[in-house]
């Protein structure tokens, strides 16, 4: 007959995708390159902004992009048409990338050193914030055509995020957007968060952004293995 | 969705668990989840269902402790308790205010026989 027992198990139910993070991270950081977990709402403009940002990046800076999206290979089209090796995971069903998936991207991508690694992440503000991808930093990506309130509304994205760009200011004439509250409503859930407005279509802000991103290159040791390349 | 995926994860922790542990069926799952975890306990409960099916813990009783959020309130220097991570200090009202605790999504225990 048999006997009923205890086990403890202790175990974090992420541990895997953490432990498949950690091997991600260590290859980034052993490489010198800056990793950079993008998080949307669908439709606030990511691959614009990537578009444009492969566009204006420095001439001897190499970006690499993975694109997550449930469906189709339209946005990995648009990133190498713009100029930057690019490799589409599509989830099916799933909601979020994992550390996993990017693992295998990374081996097909093979990133140089000294260079940047944009993740764009399937647009969802709630699931991906749980999964760690190895990335240096999560940057939040708003648009003024949403609210100012989303950083209240999905509080654990913002409070996991290292910078938050707010996307197409130039629409802000045509509308009630009020920039000063979403990003006070962001610093609620995170003092002290970073804050950058940007047009992807005029180019506004731009100039922040890469100027953020060569900073946390440097940082991230990239810039080093770049200097002395 | 995401609480699909969770429960994918717990199976594979349990299989992994049964092919060397010399147990045949889970009886009961006991997991912590933190307040701030992004978990809705519903949608987990609905998924676990589903992603036990044909496993070692098909129709296992599934219980959950919920932890409560613990944060630090640096104006009064002090631990304090919120709801939400936008709350401001229960005691001061300000909103200095960093999140310690309550992220946790772990399996506790498990009884088997």
């Amino acid at each position: 007959m048999s006997q009923s027992r205890l086990i403890e198990i202790e175990q974090d139910i992420l541990g895997k995708n953490d432990r498949y993070a950690a091997v991600n991270r260590r290859r980034f950081e052993a490489h010198g390159v800056l990793a950079l977990n993008l998080l949307s709402s669908p439709g606030s403009g990511k691959t614009t902004l990537l578009c444009r940002t492969i566009a204006m990046r420095p001439n001897d800076l190499p970006v690499y992009v993975i694109e997550g999206d449930q469906q189709t290979s339209a946005d990995a089209e648009r990133i190498r048409a713009a100029g930057a090796p690019a490799i589409q995971i599509n989830t099916g069903k799933g909601c979020h990338l994992d550390a996993h998936m990017v693992g295998h991207a990374v081996e097909h991508l093979v990133p140089v050193a000294g260079s940047v690694l944009f993740i764009e992440n399937v647009g969802n503000l709630v699931c991906p914030a749980a999964f760690d991808l190895g990335e240096a930093h999560k940057v939040v990506i708003l648009s003024v055509t949403e609210g100012e309130d989303k950083p209240l509304k999905y509080p654990d994205m913002f409070a996991a995020a290292d910078l938050v760009l707010i996307n197409k200011v130039d629409l802000l004439p045509h509308l009630e957007f009020d920039v000063d509250l979403a990003i006070a409503n962001a610093r609620r859930i995170k003092r002290g968060l970073r804050a950058i407005r940007v047009s992807a279509r005029t180019g506004e802000g731009m100039a922040d952004w890469l100027a953020w991103i060569e900073g946390a290159c440097m940082m991230a040791g990239a810039g080093r293995v770049r200097a002395e390349a | 969705m995401h609480e699909l995926a969770l429960c994918e994860s717990i199976r594979s922790i349990i299989d992994e668990h049964a092919a060397r542990g010399g147990f045949a069926r889970v009886a009961r799952v006991s997991l912590e989840i933190g307040q701030f975890a992004c978990v809705e306990v519903d949608a987990l409960r609905f998924g676990f269902d589903v992603a036990m099916r044909g496993g070692p813990a098909e129709a296992a009783e599934l219980h959950i402790e919920t932890v409560p959020a613990s944060a630090w309130c640096m104006a009064c220097a002090r631990p304090v308790t919120i709801g939400q991570r936008y709350d401001p200090c229960p005691a001061c009202g300000s909103h200095q205010i960093q999140v310690t605790g309550g992220d946790a999504l772990r399996i506790k225990s498990m009884e088997v026989d």
